[in-house]
């Protein structure tokens, strides 16, 4: 049978995937059967370009097209490398830890696929430190893939060979950036690396290597098994397949869904969310994690499609909408996201090192009351001073995003602020969190 | 044909048991931190690359990375000790200076912040009597601000160790420390 959720097929209110025993008689290793059995490693490539997949971490590059720049067959470097992209770090972003921790062979299944497909000799799952329990369940399953001839030498008796390990991280954001991620891999500090040269040219000590996030490479088994056609089917709109979609913040029932792609943001919210909680209405929403610009009610009947968010001004990003309610401060929550970019800049570029503790300070005093209207301009100019091309990765960029639509959206709020000389929401410390 | 299963790390015991436990200042490793580094050293193309596994193996037993513990660690993988230093002050979750026998990560990411992740580090704060970056008198307990955990739909939560806490309130942070104090 072919689920039209297939990524949470195996996840449901028991663990039915516990074991490779399990994993396998709900259809698991099928899809790599069938790719070491009847495809090249080139059909792979193809099909999942067909299959027009685009990638789950944040850029929605077409993850096919990404594979096919990695110099392979005769006269290719022996050596390539596989690295899954398991940082998940990104502020309001929950999807990667329930992939990894209830369905571990759905992405130990993908990344062989994936590596077979990029002749790749050994992969990495490169976790964040703080997901022990994802990471043990991923070490306890790679060892089962290895009993059952899975990964190790000649795989499933083909002449294909790969070796997979976990990486637990030692924190910080930066580490997802994928050119920072194989300095850390490296053992080096996470700076970013010029680009070009791309991973998939020069990435892991200098060997074509393909970075791709947790949920993307959970999604090749099943285009494996089912075809591109399937796949591409499965999306309501414009873009492929089914997605982790999650909502957080004051709604009746936050939480996490597969759904086509295309999905309605009204649906996500007030079906899946159950709408908000009593007494609180919806402001604004960042549509796809903490880098990505607030949306607001007006743009609730949008399909969850990469181009069509793209459009309204803002980016799918993760998926995983964050709320704004009507009681909270918007200013308030725009500076702790501040500050969390702030923290976890690399410092190596100015506007980024300098300038995101300075709008973080600007925005620390206008949420007191004691800011004024020049500060807005100012932190317009730290917005330019970051925008794409000006700083040497994207994570100033990405900072920039929530700020700039901010300071239009919420102008009214910025100057209410400003001219009453405090706060006119609740304190953070004392909002209700129950007795 | 498959590879062989590696079997989880050990050494003998009567080993560990001769070998003193080595406190925070010892500046050789014992022969279970060793075997556990040398575990790690064929998944990577340089030694230089372990440096990180190792530090946070070395941290799991000792609890922090004192000056002498991270000289220890570099000579072992014949790295420079600036190059390791270099290392060991990048990431977050090396601590290069004494932490409590349990640290704390409450979130203070945006979902946490906004349902009461403010009010759950005053109640933090006030219940250990420390402020965020600091270990109590007892030595048991630091605070320590934690970026977005992943668990934003069940917010505020934290990690105590490696035990997730979520739907986070007051009552909730009573009843967490409440068998200790008994
Ligand atoms: C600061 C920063 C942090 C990032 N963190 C992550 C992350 O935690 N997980 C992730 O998959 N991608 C992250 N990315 C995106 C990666 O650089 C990369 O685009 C992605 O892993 C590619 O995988 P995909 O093509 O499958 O989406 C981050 C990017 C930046 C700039
Ligand atoms: S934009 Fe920020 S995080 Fe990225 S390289 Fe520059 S300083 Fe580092
Ligand atoms: S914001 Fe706290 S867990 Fe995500």
């Amino acid at each position: 049978m072919k689920a039209s959720t297939p990524l949470t097929k195996n996840i449901g209110p028991e663990n039915i995937a516990a074991t490779i025993e399990q994993y396998q008689a709900n259809g698991g290793y099928a899809g790599l059967k069938k790719a070491l059995s009847t495809m090249q490693p080139n059909d792979v490539v193809e099909t999942v370009q067909a299959a027009n997949l685009r990638g789950r971490g944040g850029a929605g590059f077409n993850t096919g097209l990404k594979w096919s720049f990695v110099p392979r067959g005769e006269g290719s470097p022996a050596t390539k490398y596989l690295v899954c992209n398991a940082d998940e770090m990104e502020p309001g972003t929950f999807k990667d830890r329930l992939l990894m921790e209830r369905d571990p062979h759905q992405l130990i299944e993908g990344m062989i696929i994936s590596a077979y497909g990029i002749e790749a000799v050994r992969a990495y799952i490169f976790i964040r430190g703080e997901y022990h329990l994802a990471a043990d369940r991923l070490e306890h399953a790679i060892e089962e893939a290895y009993e059952h001839g899975y990964l190790g030498h000649n795989i499933c008796g083909t002449k294909f060979s790969l070796d997979l390990y976990v990486h637990r991280s030692a924190g910080n954001y930066i580490c997802g950036e994928e050119t920072a991620l194989l300095n850390a891999l490296e053992g080096k500090r996470a700076n970013p690396r010029a680009k070009p040269p791309f991973p998939q040219v020069s990435g892991l000590w200098g060997k074509p290597t393909v970075v791709n996030n947790v949920e993307t490479l959970c999604n090749i088994s099943h285009i494996i098994a089912n075809g591109p056609e399937w796949y591409r089917g499965l999306g309501k709109g414009a873009d492929a397949g089914t997605k982790l979609f999650g909502v957080s913040g004051r709604v009746k029932n936050p939480g996490t869904w597969e759904l086509p792609m295309g999905t309605s943001i009204r649906e996500i919210i007030e079906l899946h969310a159950g709408g908000m909680q009593d007494g609180y209405k919806l402001k604004a929403f960042l549509p796809g994690g903490g880098s990505t610009d607030f949306l607001g009610p007006e743009h609730l009947d949008l399909p969850m499609d990469y181009d069509a968010i793209g459009k309204a001004g803002s980016r799918m990003g993760t998926g995983t909408m964050i709320i704004l309610d009507d009681k909270t401060c918007p200013i308030g929550m725009v500076r702790n996201l501040m500050r969390f970019f702030a923290k976890e800049s690399c410092g190596f570029c100015t506007p980024c090192r300098d300038g995101l503790p300075w709008v973080e300070k600007i925005l620390t005093d206008i949420e007191q009351g004691k800011g004024s209207v020049r500060e807005l301009d100012q932190l317009a100019q730290q917005v330019w001073n970051m925008r794409p091309g000006n700083t040497f990765c994207a994570l100033a960029p990405g900072a920039a995003e929530p700020l700039q639509s901010a300071l239009k959206m919420f102008r009214k709020e910025f100057l209410d602020h400003i001219e009453r000389g405090c706060c006119p929401y609740e304190a953070a410390e004392t909002r209700f969190v129950g007795a | 044909m498959a590879r062989t299963i590696e079997k989880a790390v050990t050494v003998e015991p009567e080993i560990i048991a001769r070998e003193k436990v080595p406190g925070p200042y010892a500046n050789y490793l014992t022969a279970q931190e060793k075997a556990e580094i040398d575990h790690e050293i064929p998944r990577y193309e340089t030694k230089r690359a372990v440096g990180i596994d190792a530090l946070k193996i070395v941290q799991k037993y000792r609890g922090w990375i004192s000056d002498d513990t991270l000289k220890a660690v570099a000579e072992y993988l014949s790295l420079s000790v600036a190059e390791l230093e270099g290392v060991a002050t990048f990431y977050t979750l090396i601590f290069r200076e004494p932490v409590g026998r349990q640290v704390i990560y409450y979130c203070d990411s945006v979902s946490c912040w906004i349902m009461g992740g403010e009010q759950v580090r005053a109640k933090l704060e006030e219940h250990l009597g420390i402020k965020p970056g600091e270990t109590t008198a007892d030595g048991e307990y630091t605070l320590i601000p934690i970026q977005c955990l992943g668990d934003c739909d069940k917010a505020p939560v934290m990690m105590v160790g490696e035990q997730m806490h979520r739907h986070l309130s007051c009552e909730k942070i009573r009843e967490i420390f409440a068998g200790e104090n008994a």
